[in-house]
């Protein structure tokens, strides 16, 4: 999230999309109803079903599963005709006034891709995809490891070319017009399937915040994973950010694009690194083509791209001290500035790493082995069918669960009979972890805020923490490769491994670790602060690129300072009544709430709204000041025109996605799913996301309305459960007893079914059987002239579990019917959205 | 001890003074549900389960997200949840979470004819004494919100207490405590009631709500659990709220006129016996009478 969970009740308006925060987030969701008590705050629900959030909304919307981009263009459409934006905002804090090259295309000039569509290889050549100007800067274009010896990449221009007036046909802005111009009312309801007059009233209430270009009001999007998995997810994020920064709405209380999280601390695995083309901190991994360190930095860091007069503060610029500092945390006194900080240690990635990728990979025999901790990934797919298949081709499988799941018993899912069950060669290795209240650490969730637990329970029996696990592996290996050595044994060697318990490292040391400490005297030449050798840095600000200080994340830096664990504060208070509550755990970056908050303020640096005032620029002191922790560089005075987007090049917020920002368009276009029951009414001979990849084992099969696949099908979750786990705990059963499809009532109606009943949903993939929920909160849609039904299926249940044990349902996985399928940015797999058929069971 | 037997105001099936009679307290209790703000998550039911130490049963599906059918004996806190179709073709998902009302005049006290089964404390909470229950079944008639249930098994009748061991310490019930979203509020009935109308008010003055409301029905004396419904004309849109809910007349009538009747029957038999006695004097003892002891003499 940009803003946080507390920050909610400073909403004036909130567009709940590609979520439903009241069923999964029922915690959190007391924010926002928070606001609808103390501010009148309105709620729009935009859900392919009317959800739980929807119960409580003060609009709903029924949109067709992955035509979320359609919608939201719709409302760029309509808030740029209405005059309904932050014309300053957008001229000063966004790329708005900037001036792109004259040969970039958009897809309504060039057949649905944007220019530079290599057809053969699925690939874009970005270089038209750039601002006008002068002098070469580095871009931030490292966001994908370039295959093979990929020729340098293009770089964004020093001195861009800009129009403030915005009229110039080239700039930003009007790119943004003429590309959402034919995101019409009609065409959002050709696409979307929600009725122009419906669609037309959520737009008009959405932008009503910015009525007559008044700044004060704000408003938020939430969303969660109803966008990320999609073939085009990371694109309906981008849309959402350019509809905020269009409305001014980043940066501000209230404000903000909010992600919320699937797990108690999915947004800590991301930031330490969850995702294969990351290090710690979003620090940009090496790959084969990065030879030296020096020449890693400088593909990855940024220098400044901006108009002339005004400035940026391209915080990037300081990744070489971020980086040496994580090989100092690695490597200790390995990393030196002789070997180039150990530089040839760290792995270099060369491929796509991804989930999807790795279980293709080990279909194919490539990966022959594979830890899963903390996740069942049989059940969580998508197509569990080819992960089952890949796992009886592996040679072993190690899971730590605290429940025997689907993935330790893949060899025992329906369908493979006892003799088939003999031919699997797998070793299965099943290791009892501890659960979540057994053990102590911090969850970052999904507000950035770090919060430290303590152990609840002890560990029952022969059960051992994950890093207890991890650690015995890791001495074993070293150990072994102290023994018998082998090709390159230093990087396991060196690593550093001080911990009080070695064989089962506190996470508070691991967190102390993780924060940093100086490795020599230092002193910050302004305030004359000392930190000495040995101590914790206080944060960021101090980490070095000498070798004088080490830090494992960069951002985390300040969670455990010479003060203590900042994660385990406790202090209620709020005397801004903001939400901000600054000693209570700890934030990442600096304990800071909302990113980007000198965005609230003007041009001037007044607070766009005086009774909500996070930051502003104080003329006597000379700097800035404020109830959060200022996001910005401190004594950058108003008239430098700095801009307030720090952490990209240019300073402001990007509503162009220049270079490789994005590997499928620098402006997000609708697409359809992989399956989708029409063709784009935009550009019906590009359907799909034109850069999305299929996969081509013989599990790997994509439906089409031909073969008789015309239901759109969505997944989700459930308050009652909590994803693959909950089925063993007799109080959640008891709430919700057995799998069941929600199908519409007209649906039902013409297949003959009532409530109850048993039915067959299938994909070309596979099948699942459930009970039919027939209800009002889903209804047949007219999409593009043509009537379709969309179902949806809770996720929650398998072949494992109280009920399943009993044999009490069909013990069939939702994800037997997702296909292999991912978004080309994040490599989220696409679980909405597919096509099925349904019948009576 | 003594302090809970002050603490009673009413008993069922009770003749003559009731302990708690003359004490006064400075308010009545009340539990304040705003369905427009509640996500039907269940985690009262949960909390309920949990407090109450209360067993896991088997439930079905039932085409709804909704738990169970109804409350049970050993399942006394249950969100109904009900698809409503507005005249302008807006669908509502309408939760509301469903426990005992804890009337101001509750009809199963009225109804019950066991001595102290069933007790008012006088800050509202209406109790059921399982010790004192005969498994007549009469409360059950008797709540207009068919609430009480029995089990089959001991034959006695349970329903949910307010947590009235929570609330004698100071504490929210159960199922306050766990309501993430705030629709749950526990205080004194004044309190709850201002709260409970300003919402109302708001959803009148700024949502698409004209006729939203406070439920507090008059017909049993005001409720100690209250709700603020979008519709508070059509109560019955929220699984079967009734609206204008009554004690039985069967069990008025009894407990009433026909207790009165029977008090003359009672009394006009006593007259007729000691002027019978008066009239023919003792009985004499005949040779064939049987002995208590069942001998014959």
């Amino acid at each position: 999230m940009t803003n946080g969970w507390v920050d909610m009740k400073n909403t004036d308006m909130m567009l709940i999309m590609g979520g439903n925060p009241a069923e999964n987030h029922p915690c959190g969701f007391k924010w926002p109803v928070e606001a609808k008590r103390t501010r009148n705050a309105k709620i729009i629900s935009v859900d392919p079903r009317f959800t739980r959030t929807s119960a409580v909304a003060d609009l709903f919307c029924q949109i067709r599963a992955g035509t979320d981009i359609a919608f939201l263009g719709g409302v760029v459409h309509y808030a740029m005709e209405n005059n309904r934006i932050a014309k300053d905002y957008l001229v000063n804090y966004t790329n708005a006034a900037f001036l792109v090259k004259s040969d970039f295309k958009l897809p309504a000039d060039t057949d649905g891709v944007f220019s530079g569509f290599d057809a053969k290889t699925q690939s874009y050549d970005k270089s038209t995809w750039n601002y006008a100007g002068t002098g070469g800067g580095r871009g931030s274009d490292a966001a994908h490891p370039p295959s093979g010896s990929a020729p340098p990449a293009p770089r964004l221009p020093e001195k861009v070319e800009f129009d403030l007036s915005l009229q110039n046909p080239n700039c930003v802005f009007q790119l943004l017009k003429k590309h959402y111009s034919r995101y019409t009312p009609e065409m959002v309801e050709r696409i979307t399937g929600i009725p122009k007059e419906q669609f037309l009233k959520a737009a008009d209430l959405y932008t009503s915040i910015r009525k007559d270009g008044d700044m004060k009001k704000a408003g938020t999007i939430i969303y969660a994973v109803g966008w990320t998995q999609h073939s085009f997810g990371t694109q309906i994020i981008r849309t959402a950010a350019i509809l905020q920064l269009l409305l001014g709405n980043v940066g501000r209380a209230g404000g903000g694009v909010n992600a919320l999280r699937g797990h108690s601390n999915i947004q800590g695995a991301t930031d330490m690194a969850g995702i294969f083309d990351n290090l710690p901190g979003y620090l940009k991994v090496p790959t084969p083509a990065d030879t030296s360190f020096d020449s890693w930095m400088k593909r990855i860091t940024p220098t400044p791209s901006k108009p002339a007069p005004w400035d940026s503060f391209n915080y990037w610029s300081n990744t070489p001290k971020f980086a040496v500092s994580y090989l100092k945390a690695l490597y200790g006194d390995a990393a030196a500035k002789q070997n180039e900080w150990a530089f040839d240690y760290l792995p270099k990635v060369d491929r796509n790493y991804s989930w999807v990728q790795l279980w293709d990979n080990m279909y194919n025999g490539i990966v022959k082995g594979m830890f899963a901790f903390g996740m069942n990934g049989v059940a969580i797919g998508p197509d569990s069918k080819k992960n089952i298949d890949a796992l009886k081709k592996a040679d072993w499988l190690v899971v730590g669960e605290i429940y025997p799941d689907e993935t330790s018993e893949f060899w025992k899912s329906p369908g493979i009979s006892t003799d088939e069950m003999k031919q699997i060669q797998t070793t299965v290795y099943r290791l009892p972890c501890a659960g979540f209240a057994e053990k102590d650490g911090s969850f970052t969730n999904s507000a950035r805020w770090l919060l430290w637990k303590n152990t609840a329970l002890p560990m029952p029996g022969d059960c051992r923490t994950d890093q207890g696990i991890v650690a015995q592996i890791f001495l074993k290996i070293r150990e072994l490769y102290k023994k018998d050595g082998g090709k390159f044994p230093d990087p396991v060697l060196n690593l550093t491994w001080n911990y009080s318990v070695p064989s089962n490292p506190p996470l508070a040391e691991v967190l102390k670790e993780i924060n940093g400490k100086a490795l020599a005297d230092l002193e910050d030449p302004a305030t004359k602060q000392q930190v000495k050798a040995g101590q914790q840095v206080p944060g960021f600000a101090w980490l070095k690129d000498d070798g004088t200080t080490s830090c494992g994340n960069w951002i985390y830096s300040g969670s455990f300072t010479e003060a203590g664990n900042q994660t385990a504060r406790r202090d209620p208070s709020d005397p801004s009544n903001l939400g901000i509550h600054p000693g209570w755990g700890w934030s990442w970056p600096a304990n800071r709430r909302v990113m980007y908050n000198r965005a609230s303020c003007d041009v001037d640096g007044k607070p766009w709204d005086p009774t909500r005032k996070q930051v502003w620029w104080n003329e006597s002191t000379q700097k800035w000041t404020g109830n959060d922790v200022v996001d910005f560089k401190i004594d950058s005075k108003p008239k430098d025109h700095m801009g307030p987007f720090i952490m990209n090049p240019e300073g402001v917020g990007r509503i162009f996605g220049p270079l490789a920002a994005f590997a499928d368009g620098p402006l997000p276009e609708h697409y359809e799913p992989i399956e989708s029951p029409i063709d784009n009414p935009l550009h019906p001979e590009q359907t799909h996301n034109p850069v999305v990849k299929r996969f081509k084992t013989p599990d790997d099969k994509y439906g089409t309305p031909k073969d008789g696949y015309t239901v759109v099908c969505t997944t989700y979750r459930l308050t009652e459960l909590y994803h693959y786990w909950t089925k063993n705990n007799p109080m959640n059963v008891q709430l919700i007893p057995e799998p069941f499809v929600e199908i519409s009532a007209e649906m039902a109606q013409e297949m003959g079914l009532t409530g109850g009943e048993k039915v067959k949903v299938s994909s070309i993939r596979g099948e699942y059987i459930a009970k039919a929920m027939v209800t009002k909160r889903i209804k047949a849609m007219m999409i593009d002239g043509k009537k379709i039904y969309q179902i949806g299926i809770p996720i929650h249940q398998g072949y494992r579990g109280i009920a399943e044990d009993e044999g009490k349902d069909a013990r069939t996985l939702v994800n037997l019917l997702t296909p292999t399928v991912f978004d080309p940015n994040a490599y989220t797999p696409e679980f909405k959205g597919f096509l099925v058929k349904l019948e009576k069971a | 001890m003594s302090q809970e037997i002050l603490r009673i105001q009413k008993i069922s099936g009770h003749a003559g003074t009731v302990p708690g009679e003359d004490t006064q307290r400075e308010y009545k209790v009340s539990k304040l549900i705003d369905t427009t703000t509640c996500i039907g998550c269940k985690a009262c039911e949960v909390a309920c389960m949990e407090w109450n130490d209360l067993p896991f049963g088997e439930t079905v599906f039932n085409n709804t997200y909704q738990t169970m059918p109804e409350t049970r004996w050993n399942y006394w806190n249950l969100i109904l949840f009900n698809e409503h179709e507005r005249e302008d073709g807006t669908l509502m998902w309408l939760m509301r979470k469903n426990q005992c009302m804890h009337c101001a005049e509750p009809g199963c006290l009225a109804a019950c004819p066991a001595d102290g089964a069933i007790v008012q404390y006088t800050n509202g909470i209406v109790d059921f004494q399982q010790a004192n229950c005969i498994g007549c079944g009469y409360c059950i008639t008797g709540c207009p919100f068919d609430i009480p249930k029995m089990n089959p098994k001991t034959n006695r009748v349970f329903k949910c207490t307010l947590c009235t061991d929570r609330v004698s310490e100071g504490l929210e019930p159960a199922c306050i405590k766990s309501c993430p979203t705030g629709c749950l509020h526990f205080g004194s009935k004044d309190d709850m009631k201002f709260l409970a109308e300003g919402r109302a008010k708001q959803l009148r003055d700024h949502s698409n709500f004209p006729n939203a409301g406070v439920y507090d029905p008059p017909g049993v004396g005001g409720t100690g659990v209250i709700y603020v419904l979008h519709d508070a004309t059509r109560p019955e849109l929220y699984g079967g709220l009734p609206k204008d809910p009554r004690i039985p007349w069967t069990v008025k009538l009894w407990k009433g006129p026909l207790k009165w009747l029977g008090n003359v029957a009672m009394v006009g038999g006593l007259i007729g016996l000691f002027v019978h006695y008066l009239r023919f004097g003792p009985k004499d003892r005949k040779d064939e009478d049987i002995h208590p002891g069942g001998e014959k003499s």
